[in-house]
């Protein structure tokens, strides 16, 4: 980190281990397997504020890894029989936050990488083992982030959750930023793995609206993809106060 | 003219060649005769075992090593020299290290192809670096990938790596590649035993006094890897030698 090296701070408090993840002592040397560790080619930039929803690492068709982060929003995703489900709200809040779009972008340059030195697609626990690869070498120093890592490979659907401290987590539901766990809640009361694509749809949208309702960070539209094994498809954007006037009347 | 461009690795000759890599690839060639087959469900190595010496404990002298569970690697072994055996060794320990980083990191074993490619990346960056000289070694690199399919690689000193159905590496390697191409059928390897003869009936023919001098290992898909022992050995040669007188009975038979 520039800024780092010209301040003289001494990067001691490293675990040794959260740099070796290249392997060898020669480290990067055979461009093989150096996963940017060592060598970021930016300087973090401070105070961004948090972006929308991103998506489609590598873009092509099939079998592509998609994270989401965000902080002062919510987000879910779940995995269910015909793949996986991604949904976001769209309120953008102001704060002290790093901008994720860099890591996105660092993790979809290792992503492109990998297709291309070894012939096939990074599998989704690799992506997201890269993630917190990345994520454990900036431990302790103030990186906010939490995100989760979609994607359907030879194993099948797949979810992780990354966060800032290295935490990464496979599961078959998870849901980030401030109005999480009204989210969960929602979402825990109607998941089954055997749902078909309408319902996981309708419990996606449920689950952001009334998260986004009670959550004052939250709100705006619904966005929503579908991860299949040929791909992923958006499946809506839809407003958050529409759907909840819908709710609301279909109960009286 | 060779003598003014061989002194660094790093310098070409006027007309193209590294002689040092070159150089390499002759200390390969007096190193002892591997042979690798890939059957249709089994790949089969085969070495020849120098005769050890008295006091040698021979348990110490292994050609065929492991890089990981189940991908398994044959080097031909420069003996007159000292270093080259060395160079093996410290190729097999970055590529065992390459395989668990592999495995820490994207939570999936190594494809043949993949470790492969290492080594062969490994061999190449040694001849372009100031000061170093190339690894003197060739290797034949086996094993199944995920999807159950059997591999054979072959990389030699200038770092370049290819696919083999089979395969001979070290002293008289053409003679045994030769064989290999009159007899390498799809019926002969569609049947384990098969592989495994032609394996050893390949070494035979380079090899002095018979089965004593081969050492054998074969990797069945699914099951890790196998040696055979000086005994099992000696039943393969001798059913060989069996087929053989018969094939020879039947010839005089039409002959006569």
């Amino acid at each position: 980190m520039a800024l780092l090296d010209v301040c003289g701070g001494s990067r001691g408090q490293r675990p040794a281990w959260a740099l070796s993840a290249a392997g060898s002592e020669h480290g990067s040397d055979l461009g093989h397997y150096s996963f940017s560790m060592r060598a970021p080619e930016l300087a973090l930039p401070r105070g961004m504020q948090p972006t929308e929803f991103f998506h489609a690492l590598g873009g092509d068709e099939e079998r592509n890894v998609q994270i989401e982060m965000a902080h002062g929003t919510t987000t879910l995703a779940f995995k269910f029989q015909h793949g996986v489900i991604v949904a976001v709200d769209s309120r953008a809040s102001a704060g002290n936050y790093i901008d994720c779009q860099y890591w996105e972008r660092l993790l979809a340059k290792e992503c492109r990488l990998y297709y291309l030195r070894n012939g096939e697609r990074i599998s989704v626990s690799a992506a997201s083992k890269l993630l917190s690869n990345m994520m454990c070498q900036y431990r302790g120093m103030g990186l906010s982030m939490g995100s989760m890592i979609c994607g359907w490979d030879k194993k099948g659907p797949g979810l992780y959750y990354v966060d800032e401290n290295g935490t990464r987590l496979s599961g078959n539901m998870f849901s980030t930023g401030s109005g999480n766990t009204y989210a969960y809640g929602v979402m825990d009361s109607g998941y089954r793995p055997d749902l078909t694509p309408e319902e996981a749809y309708d419990l996606g949208r449920r689950a952001i609206v009334h998260a986004t309702h009670r959550d004052s960070y939250s709100g705006g539209v619904v966005n929503m993809y579908h991860m299949k094994e040929d791909g992923w498809v958006k499946v809506e954007c839809t407003d958050v106060s529409d759907l909840l006037h819908q709710y609301r009347e279909a109960n009286q | 003219m060779a003598s003014r461009y061989d002194r660094a690795i790093t310098v070409f000759s006027p007309d193209g060649h590294l002689f040092q890599v070159e150089y390499a690839q002759e200390a390969v060639k007096k190193g002892s005769t591997a042979v690798g087959i890939r059957g249709t469900n089994i790949v089969v190595l085969g070495v020849e075992k120098k005769s050890v010496a008295k006091l040698q404990d021979e348990r110490t002298v292994r050609k065929i090593c492991a890089l990981d569970d189940h991908v398994c690697m044959a080097f031909a072994v420069f003996t007159i020299f000292i270093g080259l055996t060395a160079d093996a060794r410290v190729v097999i320990n970055r590529a065992r290290v390459q395989c668990q980083s592999h495995k820490l990191t994207v939570e999936d074993p190594v494809t043949v192809e993949y470790i492969t490619r290492f080594i062969a990346t490994l061999k190449q960056k040694y001849t372009q670096s100031n000061g170093r000289r190339p690894f003197g070694i060739s290797a034949l690199i086996v094993g199944f990938d995920d999807d159950g399919i059997p591999r054979l690689y072959q990389t030699d000193p200038s770092g370049t790596y290819h696919a083999w159905k089979a395969n001979a590496i070290g002293r008289s390697a053409k003679t045994v590649r030769e064989f290999l191409e009159k007899n390498y059928t799809e019926d002969a390897i569609a049947d384990d035993n098969e592989a495994i003869k032609l394996a050893i009936r390949a070494l035979l023919e380079v090899v002095q006094s018979g089965g004593r001098n081969i050492e054998l290992a074969i990797i069945k898909r699914n099951q890790p890897l196998k040696m055979f022992s000086a005994k099992e050995i000696e039943l393969q040669v001798t059913e060989i030698e069996k087929e053989k007188e018969e094939a020879e009975k039947k010839k005089s038979k039409k002959s006569a």
